[in-house]
């Protein structure tokens, strides 16, 4: 039996392993890569939300000195897609445009004034169509599709009813329908995209750095839209400064540029302005909900119907997904039987919509949080007690089929109420001069990495290698992309702790379609719980290998080696063999050492096959999280400010508490900016907010201290425990929010943002009804 | 396109140096393309997110609307400047080790305000802070822990650590 180390490199306060290069202006990112000879590309957009493409005329910006490639929709005929099953959008338009700001050509030239001098000179000419900027005005009887394939707009719609509601809602004591809006929000990750082609004329040979969360996909796309070999292409992933989502697609920005690096034969830089980077898009959708829920007097939810519109955008992107996901996650955080939800995602003529942090869940999640704390409220009962009322029991799987192995959504539950003082304060906080404050929770959950991939090959779902050479540096190899939420260095850390080896021995490489083995991407929080364990395989793998090395230089049975991280040794009178000896000695078996290690999620994970798309939604394991909110509510000013924030998350085990608390702030906080400010407006299809003044990001001065309370459940078969930590969180705010207003008000907002005008029309609408009703107001 | 130009002379991250620059490039298209210092990032169109700021005498500007040329005579201070010896300075200290950094690109415009504040005001009370950061956007940390990083960093400070 072999001795394990005890554990050191995981569940402490671990810095990121790239901090120091972060903090000193090294770490390079895609617009970093500055290099003589490069050439500038820029892009036209579309002028025009809906209109057939009459011609455009690039003439006279050829003719510009200094330009050196001018590409249009001509140049490419192929279309590219997050889905297998979608992918209808080129990378410059051909036929049609669908929304202002949509990619028409693009220039690479000497430098960036002359390729905006260029862009000045194309003649873009349309036939207009009519323009779509709700869901509501595309879905009208008349309207013209936007794709020949999408009658009445509709890029899907999803049904299903799973139980009987009808008998569900007789057997309730309570039953409530409401509807709800919230705004359409944008990722406004801090880096702009950008990409950086350099075709290889000689060889014929592509390489593309790339601001992506999912490299792989870049590297799928480049060879469908390229019409090129795979293997003639690399993907390279610099730093990268975010995502929530929006880089999970491959955008148009990494393949117009290397469309234009190939015509113009050399290196072209194309990085986008903020405005851009805000019409590129792919945030979370307008989403109209009508919900009904039918509650017994002791809380237990007995049925549950939702109507649920997205506005998709001019394209389908992550759309489809989007859409199920909204409906299959109403399962697996409450038991609940009998539910129906219909989902429509439209296409209007806006920028298209995609994944952002929390896909699918988010909105819906609002709704629901909503409407049972209202109901609470109604029957007498405590919002925690209404939640405790509705517990799943792990391990189970829901209705839909959705396999749930923890749950941490009680100790969270706990631990809010504790921490917030809930008992003692709910309801007690008083009324200051003008201002008053209140108290509301929420819960939310989400995923741990989709248990089938967008690309479904076959392969395991995550693939780490691992190589020791002469020099006893221990270098993980992952083609898992951080995006600055650390996956690098859970890694690390992962690998030193099965091996028992200080985090400095351990070096990573990643982000090089060359180098490391292909990864399915940064996306559905995936990565801490399948590279996570692809890496503690392969770890395991070479402990093995080393511990068979040590046997022989000891002369020792293989079972008799205690592995202990920097001595391997035959029991404890044995002085041992260095890491280095045993690597030394294992060296002479294979040379260069590399060992691999998978993970594959198992099929009970996979989701079920109840309704079209019930697979969606399925994981290895869910995260949970509790939020109290305290809020200050200015009646005269309408401004709503959040004095604290109580969240607990269920990650199963924290790997790292320093970055889960990192983790777990961040999406509370984006929760915060899209319930409290953040709001996407057009105007005639144009983004009104496309930059960060009028698209109003909460500032340090706006933002709310955060208390964490980690609640770690030990997820069966998350590595060593864990589960997902990054978004889970974000959703409970919302609801928490409205009802921590309601509770100081007694107004219950169901539209986001929740801005001060709105608070500040609901007081003032109010106190005219008010007025009105007892006679005191003026003629 | 016919072009103005002079030549500026300034001190950059305690070096003299003299540059032909064109009358129109903005401090931070002169330091990231022109000299290749690309640890200054471009977070926005101009003046709404704060990740371009540097020190000009210690004081902190946004290098994305300040004209390259108007640095003249000045001490210009970028995030490569920080450190001594290899070693981190303070506030980079505290950014890297209490995660006041996740995706890390607006950190630099982040440690370049913090670093001009604790040149100012080596004890900043909480307010002062929020004050100092009020122009920088974060999309990733919620703030939290850049707080927490600059708070760290004073302390580091007053035990001789330079900002």
């Amino acid at each position: 039996m072999n001795v394990n180390v005890p554990a050191r490199n995981i569940g402490g306060y671990v810095p990121m392993i790239d901090g120091p290069e972060k903090v000193s202006g090294r770490a390079k990112y895609t617009a970093d890569i500055v290099a003589p000879g490069q050439l500038a590309g820029r892009i036209y957009r579309s002028p025009y939300s809906h209109g057939e493409i009459v011609a455009v005329d690039v003439s006279e910006a050829l003719k510009l000195p200094g330009v050196k490639a001018v590409v249009t929709g001509a140049d490419c005929d192929k279309g590219f897609g997050v889905l297998p099953i979608a992918r209808t959008e080129f990378p410059l338009a051909r036929d049609k445009v669908r929304y202002r700001g949509e990619p028409v050509a693009a220039v690479a030239a000497v430098d960036d004034a002359t390729a905006r001098e260029a862009l000045r000179c194309i003649k873009f000419t349309v036939r207009e169509l009519p323009r779509y900027y709700t869901a509501k005005d595309a879905l009208a009887p008349d309207a013209v599709p936007l794709h020949e394939d999408k009658p009445g707009n509709i890029e899907r719609d999803v049904l299903f009813e799973l139980g009987s509601t009808e008998q569900g809602f007789a057997e309730a004591d309570l039953v409530r329908e409401d509807t709800y809006n919230c705004a359409e929000v944008c990722q406004n990750q801090m880096e702009m995209h950008a990409a950086v082609a350099d075709y290889d004329a000689v060889r014929e040979r592509m390489t593309v750095h790339a601001s992506t969360q999912v490299p792989y996909y870049v590297h799928l796309m480049l060879a469908q839209i390229l019409d090129m070999d795979m293997s003639r292409i690399r993907v390279i992933k610099p730093h990268v400064g975010g995502g929530f989502g929006c880089r999970t697609e491959t955008l148009a920005i990494e393949l117009i540029a290397a469309l234009l690096a190939r015509k113009a034969q050399g290196t072209v830089r194309l990085v986008t302005t903020r405005e851009e980077t805000f019409i590129t898009h792919r945030g979370r959708p307008e989403t109209d909900i009508k919900l009904k829920i039918g509650m017994r007097k002791d809380g237990r939810i007995t049925a549950v119907e939702c109507d649920c519109n997205q506005r998709g955008g001019a394209h389908s992107g992550y759309g489809v997904v989007t859409i199920l996901y909204a409906g299959s996650m109403l399962y697996a955080i409450y038991d609940l039987h009998n539910v129906k939800y219909v989902g429509r995602r439209v296409l209007t003529n806006t920028p298209p919509c995609g994944a952002m942090r929390g896909h699918g869940t988010v909105d819906l999640r609002f709704a629901f949080e909503s409407l049972i704390d209202q109901m609470a409220s109604e029957l007498g009962l405590d919002p925690f007690a209404v939640r405790r009322a509705n517990f799943l029991t792990a391990p189970t799987f829901t209705d839909n089929d959705l396999m749930v192995n923890s749950y941490g959504l009680p100790e969270c539950l706990d631990w809010v109420e504790r921490a917030s003082g809930w008992k003692a304060r709910k309801g007690k906080l008083g009324k200051g001069k003008g201002v008053s404050k209140g108290l509301g929770m929420a819960c939310s959950h989400y995923i741990s990495g989709a248990s089938k991939p967008v690309n479904w090959t076959g392969e395991p779902h995550a693939t780490v290698k691992i190589k020791v050479d002469f020099d006893g540096s221990v270098v993980v190899l992952s083609g898992a992309a951080d995006i600055g939420q650390g996956s690098s260095t859970i890694l690390v850390q992962s690998v030193a702790e099965v091996l028992g080896l200080d985090m400095a021995r351990v070096r990573i490489v990643t982000g090089d379609s060359e180098v490391v083995p292909k990864d399915n991407g940064s996306y559905s929080s995936r990565v801490t719980f399948m590279v996570g364990n692809a890496a503690i395989d392969a770890a395991q793998n070479l402990k093995s290998l080393l511990i068979a090395a040590a046997a022989r230089k000891l002369e020792a049975r293989p079972e008799d080696i205690e592995a202990l991280g920097e001595v391997y040794r035959a029991g404890a009178q044995d002085k041992g063999a260095s890491f280095d000896e045993v690597v030394a000695e294992a060296l002479k078996d294979s040379g260069t050492i590399t060992v691999t290690g998978n993970y594959s999620t198992i099929p009970e994970s996979h989701g079920g096959k109840k309704y079209r798309g019930a697979a969606i939604g399925g994981t290895m394991g869910y995260s949970y999280s509790v939020q109290v909110v305290e809020v200050s509510v200015d009646e005269e000013t309408g401004v709503v400010s959040v004095d604290k924030v109580w969240v607990a998350h269920d990650c199963g085990k924290a790997l790292n508490r320093l970055t889960v608390e990192g983790q777990v702030q961040g999406s509370v906080w984006m929760g915060v900016g899209q319930a409290m400010s953040e709001e996407a407006a057009y105007h005639d299809g144009l983004m009104l907010t496309a930059n960060m003044l009028d698209y109003r990001v909460p500032t340090i001065k706006d933002s709310p201290p955060i208390e964490v309370g980690i609640v770690e459940s030990m997820d069966p078969h998350g590595p060593f425990g864990a589960k997902e930590a990054g978004e889970g969180s974000l959703a409970a705010f919302l609801p928490a929010l409205t009802a921590a207003i309601a509770d100081a008000i007694g107004i219950r907002f169901n539209d986001l943002p929740v801005t001060p005008d709105r608070v500040f029309e609901a007081i003032e609408k109010r106190k005219r009804a008010l007025e009105k009703h007892t006679g005191t107001g003026c003629a | 396109m016919k072009r103005l130009a002079r030549l500026l002379e300034f001190t950059l991250n305690g070096r003299d140096r003299v540059d032909a620059v064109a009358d129109n490039i903005l401090l931070l298209d002169f330091l990231r393309e022109q000299i290749g210092l690309t640890g200054t990032k471009t977070g926005c169109d101009g003046g709404e997110c704060g990740a371009c700021t540097v020190l000009i005498d210690d004081k902190p500007a946004l290098s994305c609307l300040t004209l390259a040329a108007t640095v003249q005579g000045k001490r210009v201070d970028t995030i490569e400047s920080l450190g001594h010896d290899g070693r981190l300075s303070a506030v980079q200290r505290g950014f890297h080790e209490k995660l006041g950094s996740q995706c890390g690109y607006c950190t630099p415009g982040f440690v370049m305000a913090s670093a001009g504040l604790l040149r100012k005001n080596p004890n900043p009370s909480d307010e002062e802070i929020l004050a100092a950061l009020g122009s920088n956007i974060c999309r990733c940390t919620g703030y939290v822990k850049i707080i927490e990083a600059v708070k760290y960093a004073a302390a580091l400070n007053a035990q001789g650590v330079a900002p």
